[in-house]
């Protein structure tokens, strides 16, 4: 018996973190890549390196100002 | 169907919002009547509690109550009856997807990025300062405000900037309002910017000065930042949650290192003296706007992310494991006389002016144009990520309002009142908090400073570190071992990181605006990697802020006291501008029967900010209109006199040009609103008269996504999306990169 909610609990909270951390990698573009990755599968790309990819996201960035409120 | 014309056309037979199955369930009824008697019952104690101790409880939980009927009922109500969002129709997102901007992004994801980006210091330090007039007129005013006006401001401009492919404020003033009024805008945002800027770099100022523990912790987040842009760049690219977490772990560290270095030589030298602060400042802007953003700027954004997610979380658990008790009166005397010493004015305009961002902002007009609406997956989403975005912001707030209200009195206005009327010692400032009526020492304010170890607390003025206090009081509280020393510092440098990453931020915004304008007389300049505009544009940018920043630093009348009616009025009429915007749409799309929703508002916020402008500009009391001001000390010159606090000449000439430099730039913000406002008018007339006008929203184009509208998919939205991909199948990997994270991916 309580061994099942030990399990349960476990399997919850092992579920829980997973999902702050899927939340995290795409809230800092982290998980960008993995995206980057799928697409390139998808189409039969070669994917660029991640080194190269991370650059032109960089680059991007530059170019398109984040605005920070007050 | 042109579709330039109206919104009405959509939609169709779905028009009274989503499916939504039980609409009026016994279980949801019941569950929203409990919601309602609860909120009920809190404002209830609030209001009628007089001389007893109150929770700060019934504070918060007024204000979710609150929050939660609003969403429910009101944001609804908006986005499906008002703005009529369609979610068979494409967003900009799915249509012009790049990659880039366009971007379909998952709402909750999106929900945190536009977060991060609206809320800052503002909502933090406003609530702080009104506090001087009770905590009962900042609690109505930052929840009745957010309901009605802020959620809703920032809610319908980013529906009306996503139907037009995430159109810029000032753009769609330029095209639905006309030239002149865009312009008007245009000057006023940019304005307004620079304003914002240096009062923000000025709550950094008087947080940090004479604190070598603050300036040694903020400056190494230079460093930190530094090395995870190279640790991103080159170490392990894009690895960013590693990044970001041994970021933070050094942050933490620095702030304990600050308490050790504070005694040494080292923190002999970090006592800074707010001239030199505000060098470091505008060095320091002018560097991190020409820099490579990987390199400062995008490390430092997740650090300040993070830390701001943290402290608020911390703080909501903290309340409710502290539970401390308001030590504030609901509304005290200055409510009502208007002669309270951390800001003038009486309760009429000048609360709602103050508290600002934590009700309604303008400035979220421009994050919620641009660049958020390009990345909605669903148009429905927008009532989550728009309205849910600021009622959060507002929650921030009330949080601040809770900190700034549950610390001894005594103690808030002695730090929150000017050096020239404490006379910045202990023994004097507990004289004249004395004299105002209230109970303190100079024993009790020396023994506060001392808990947080610092030198003094007498006339640290700017909200920041007030805040810092409240939340060290309430961290300690809950969380036990002492520690005020270094909750004190956590929460000056949670402030600090994100004040320091909106101005670094806000200087590259203001020199992008002011290449592309001047781009358009000299094409040159415009170029945004020609390296020598970038130096131009930046120095003037930081040029301009910092001027100001130093006028506040040095004004013997405390620049905050000064600086800050500037500040909230100039935000509070920038939101008129985006209000107007909203309520020009509204009528030209022939919704002139709900335009109310935006118009009553806008008519409150003119009244106010027009009021308060008035004041400043018109007022006979020299400590409220910035002329009066002026003239009272130049006549005393002239006759030779010097008049407190000025101490010699010199601050006599220094009061008197910045007097008449802020009555001129108060009233030159209120001449540029009422141009739009005035031009609008002009169109809505013509808009009544014909029923309605063509306006640039962009032909509707059918969606091939199903994504859920809030959070929590309904079982309905399951059902939608399971069908959608049983009907799709292979397909649905083909449209952009989103799968992967969605609720699809992880169930």
């Amino acid at each position: 018996m309580t061994d099942t909610a030990y399990a349960r609990g476990g399997r919850a909270i092992a579920r829980a973190l997973r999902n702050v951390r899927w939340y995290l990698r795409e809230l800092t573009g982290e998980a960008r890549w993995d995206d980057y990755l799928v697409h390139c599968t998808a189409h039969g790309h070669t994917p660029m390196s991640r080194r190269e990819f991370e650059r032109a996201r960089a680059d991007a960035a530059e170019k398109n100002p984040i605005s920070r409120c007050c | 169907m042109s579709g330039t014309i109206t919104t009405e056309d959509s939609g169709g037979s779905s028009s009274a919002g989503p499916a939504t199955g039980g609409r009026g369930s016994m279980k949801s009824v019941l569950i929203w009547t409990a919601v309602a008697a609860v909120g009920a019952v809190c404002w209830t104690v609030l209001a009628l509690a007089r001389g007893e101790t109150v929770s700060a409880l019934w504070m918060l939980f007024a204000a979710l109550c609150s929050y939660a009927i609003a969403y429910r009922f009101y944001a609804r109500f908006i986005t499906y009856k008002v703005l009529r969002a369609d979610d068979k129709r494409a967003t900009p997102a799915e249509r012009l997807q790049n990659g880039v901007d366009f971007d379909v992004t998952d709402r909750r994801v999106l929900f945190g990025h536009h977060f991060a980006a609206i809320a800052g210091a503002g909502p933090l330090v406003g609530p702080v300062l009104a506090a001087q007039m009770g905590y009962l007129p900042g609690t109505i005013w930052i929840v009745v405000g957010v309901i009605f006006a802020g959620a809703v401001q920032d809610l319908t401009v980013m529906f009306f900037s996503m139907r037009r492919n995430g159109k810029s404020l000032g753009q769609m003033i330029r095209e639905e309002i006309g030239i002149v009024g865009g312009i008007a805008a245009l000057i006023a945002v940019f304005a307004i910017m620079i304003i914002i800027l240096a009062v923000l770099a000025l709550i950094v100022v008087n947080a940090l000065a004479e604190s070598p523990w603050g300036v040694f912790s903020i400056a190494l987040t230079i460093p930190i930042a530094i090395f995870m842009g190279i640790y991103l760049r080159t170490i392990r690219p894009g690895r960013v949650l590693e990044a970001t977490g041994i970021g933070v772990a050094l942050l933490l560290l620095a702030i304990v290192g600050g308490g050790w270095i504070q005694d040494t030589g080292l923190g002999d030298a970090l006592t800074l003296s707010k001239e030199w602060l505000v060098l470091a400042l505008v060095v320091y802007g002018f560097v991190a706007s020409v820099l490579p953003v990987w390199l400062l700027l995008t490390p430092r954004d997740y650090l300040s992310t993070f830390m701001k997610i943290g402290v608020i979380v911390l703080l909501a658990l903290g309340l409710l494991i502290a539970r401390p008790v308001l030590q504030a009166e609901a509304i005290t005397d200055f409510a009502r006389e208007g002669t309270g010493p951390v800001f003038a004015g009486s309760l009429f305009p000048f609360v709602f002016i103050t508290i600002a961002c934590g009700a309604l902002s303008g400035f979220h007009a421009l994050i919620s144009s641009g660049t958020t609406p390009k990345m909605v997956a669903k148009e429905s989403q927008v009532r989550l990520i728009g309205y849910g975005g600021m009622l959060m912001e507002s929650f921030v707030a009330i949080s601040a309002l809770i900190a700034a209200a549950v610390i001894d009195q005594g103690l808030y206005f002695a730090m929150n009142s000017p050096a020239g009327a404490t006379g910045g010692t202990a023994e004097s400032a507990a004289a004249y908090v004395n004299g105002l009526g209230f109970d303190t020492s100079a024993q009790t304010l020396a023994a506060a400073s001392a808990a947080v170890q610092e030198d003094t607390l007498v006339s640290r003025t700017g909200g920041a570190p007030t805040l810092a206090v409240g939340i060290s009081q309430i961290f300690s509280q809950a969380f036990g071992g002492g520690g005020q020393a270094f909750w004190y510092h956590f929460a000056i440098m949670f402030e600090a990181l994100f004040i320091l990453t909106a101005v670094d931020a806000g200087t590259r915004v203001g020199r992008f605006m002011l290449q592309d304008t001047i781009g358009n007389v000299w094409k040159r300049f415009g170029d945004l990697s020609w390296r020598p505009g970038n130096i131009i544009a930046s120095a003037i940018v930081v040029g301009l802020w910092g001027s100001v920043l130093y006028i506040g630093v040095t004004d013997p009348l405390g620049g905050v006291n000064q600086l800050f009616p500037l500040f909230g009025i100039a935000n509070q009429l920038l939101a008129a501008i985006a209000l107007t915007l909203c309520t020009v749409l509204l009528i030209k799309h022939g919704k002139l029967r709900y335009a109310w929703v935006t118009a009553i508002p806008l008519a409150w916020d003119l009244v106010v900010t027009m009021t308060a402008s008035f004041q400043k500009v018109f007022s006979g009391d020299p400590r409220v209109g910035y002329f009066t001001q002026a003239q009272t000390y130049r006549e005393a010159r002239d006759a030779g006199e010097v008049l407190a606090p000025a101490q010699d000449q010199g601050q006599m000439d220094q009061i008197i040009f910045n007097s008449t430099l802020n009555g001129v730039l108060q009233a030159f913000f209120a001449l540029l609103v009422l141009v739009v406002v005035v031009h609008a008018a002009v169109v809505i007339t013509r808009a009544i008269r014909v029923g309605q006008l063509p306006t640039t929203e962009e032909p509707a184009v059918p969606s091939n996504l199903v994504e859920p509208a809030g959070i929590f998919p309904t079982a309905e939205e399951k059902q939608a999306i399971a069908e959608h991909e049983r009907l799709v199948g292979a397909g649905a990997g083909t449209h952009g990169t989103f799968d992967s994270g969605s609720d699809r991916g992880r169930s």
